[in-house]
């Protein structure tokens, strides 16, 4: 404990630097998954091609692609931009089935019922599909979470700084109470991403959760109906 | 008016759904689509708001062919009731009901205004207007399809089997509760149902349907019980048993009709 009081700044700093990192990979892998799981859901044949190119990716050794990225963008190996690329296409891989899965779960009627009552194609996408495939979404994005902050640690191999760091650098001085703070500091950020998602879900999302003012209402409309 | 010219259907794989079709069905009546599952009722709803497009043939509204007219603006000025509601889950009632004037650009407030005074159209509780479709009972989230399919004072409305995931006593408050609308409102109604009791209750005129899309008769309900135009017509409205086949008894002095089944069924007055 001794080592966690006196490195406190440290530990701060590079909670926040591994934010960075995590945060705008999540954020990207999210926003390129939704139109290609969308369009593996609308075009049934791009499916199995499309969702077994993005899944493959997860395949690459992480060591690997961060090396082997660099060549093909022109950033240097340490630069923090190379692992958010990396991690981003990591968390296209784990998240876009997800997404396609999402499309699917929207309720044919409903769409139908949209299309009937004026929606326009992209009226529809934004208005009805995207927003009923939100809870599903939301689960996928979760999983990102968590498989981000997680990967992002390995950074630390190739000297992008992150909380990873504290495990490299803990092993290396032996100074267990360093690999330990690091392995629980990972843990705390991602559970703490993870509850400001869902935390965000129950604000865009709020029909998507029977709440307790919902049972109320249908205890209450069970005795309407009994009345009438 | 809407009129329905040689109408084929025929999809990519060859089924044929509609065939050669003619009806007209008149200004502010309620023509009723009645038959089987696989008639092709459906499918000739559908294509009044483009949601199908013909293979063969024409569809009309007041002279003008619907495949002319651009399929997303046709939908919005068009009323359309589905079974199951159709309601959008993720959005409140008074949204569900504002849905199509906000589509067509009309203020918000002016929207929300207007939908609430069609949530007493219905006879809806105006408290409901913040709740969303979960929380409805099945025959409220249908009251507040057909207030979304009177949201924009739509001449034409389409109900595709609006009653037919209701019990069977709110089904018939609805039908009682349309039937009213109708005699305030005055639409041009097509509904679909397979339910030959309510295509006799609510329609002006009724079309029956038959497998492979073609239409066996077209007429007032009352013509359909004295002149069904053959045997499946017969057999399908039942005229000749059961409930339908009405006779009088003199009873004590006064005439009883009674049914196939010699139960009675009322007091002939005059």
């Amino acid at each position: 404990m001794n080592w966690l009081w006196s490195n406190l700044d440290l530990v701060g700093e590079l909670m926040l630097v591994h934010l960075a990192l995590s945060v705008p990979a999540i954020i990207l892998s999210f926003v390129i998954s939704v139109p290609i799981g969308w369009l593996a859901h609308r075009y049934r044949w791009s499916r199995g091609v499309l969702l077994s190119l993005c899944g493959l990716l997860y395949a690459i050794p992480s060591l690997a692609l961060f090396v082997a990225l660099p060549p093909i963008t022109g950033l240097s190996l340490r630069s923090p931009l190379n692992l958010v690329i990396a991690l981003t296409l990591y968390g296209i891989a784990v998240i876009v089935r997800t997404s396609a899965d999402a499309f699917d779960s929207v309720e044919p009627d409903i769409r139908q019922s949209a299309t009937a009552v004026g929606y326009s194609a992209v009226g529809r996408f934004w208005g009805v599909e995207l927003p009923l495939a939100g809870p599903v979404l939301l689960s996928g994005v979760r999983v990102v979470i968590v498989s981000t902050v997680s990967l992002a640690t390995v950074g630390a191999v190739i000297g992008v700084p992150s909380l990873g760091s504290l495990f490299t650098d803990g092993f290396q001085r032996g100074i267990q109470a360093e690999i330990v703070t690091g392995i629980v500091a990972t843990i705390v950020l991602a559970l703490a991403l993870d509850w400001a998602s869902v935390l965000i879900g129950r604000l865009l999302l709020p029909w998507s959760r029977p709440s307790a003012s919902a049972r109320r209402l249908s205890v209450a409309r069970v005795e309407r109906v009994d009345a009438a | 008016m809407i009129e329905f010219r040689r109408v084929t259907k025929q999809f990519p794989d060859g089924t044929v759904a509609v065939e050669d079709v003619d009806i007209v069905m008149p200004p502010h009546k309620t023509t009723v689509l009645v038959g089987s599952s696989g008639s092709g009722k459906t499918t000739l709803l559908r294509m009044i708001n483009r949601m199908v497009d013909p293979t063969g043939g024409q569809v009309l509204i007041d002279g003008m062919d619907v495949a002319t007219q651009d399929p997303v603006q046709l939908r919005r000025g068009i009323g359309y009731v589905m079974q199951n509601s159709g309601l959008l889950p993720h959005r409140k009632v008074i949204d569900n009901v504002a849905t199509v004037p906000l589509l067509r650009g009309v203020g918000k407030r002016e929207a929300y205004a207007h939908a609430l005074e069609l949530l007493d159209t219905v006879g809806l509780d105006r408290s409901l207007a913040d709740r969303y479709p979960s929380q409805l009972s099945g025959g409220q989230q249908q009251r507040v399809g057909v207030a979304r399919g009177l949201a924009v004072d739509p001449n034409i409305l389409l109900m595709d089997e609006p009653f037919g995931a209701v019990d069977p006593i709110v089904r018939a408050e609805l039908q009682q509760e349309l039937l009213r609308l109708q005699g305030e409102l005055g639409k041009t109604v097509v509904f679909v149902t397979h339910d030959i009791d309510e295509a006799f209750l609510l329609g002006d005129q009724v079309v029956i349907m038959q497998q492979g899309g073609k239409i066996s008769q077209a007429a007032s309900p009352a013509e359909i019980l004295a002149h069904p135009a053959d045997d499946f017509v017969a057999d399908f409205v039942g005229a000749d048993r059961g409930k339908r086949a009405l006779h009088v008894t003199e009873v004590d002095g006064r005439n009883v009709v009674v049914d196939a089944d010699g139960r009675p069924a009322g007091v002939l007055t005059s």
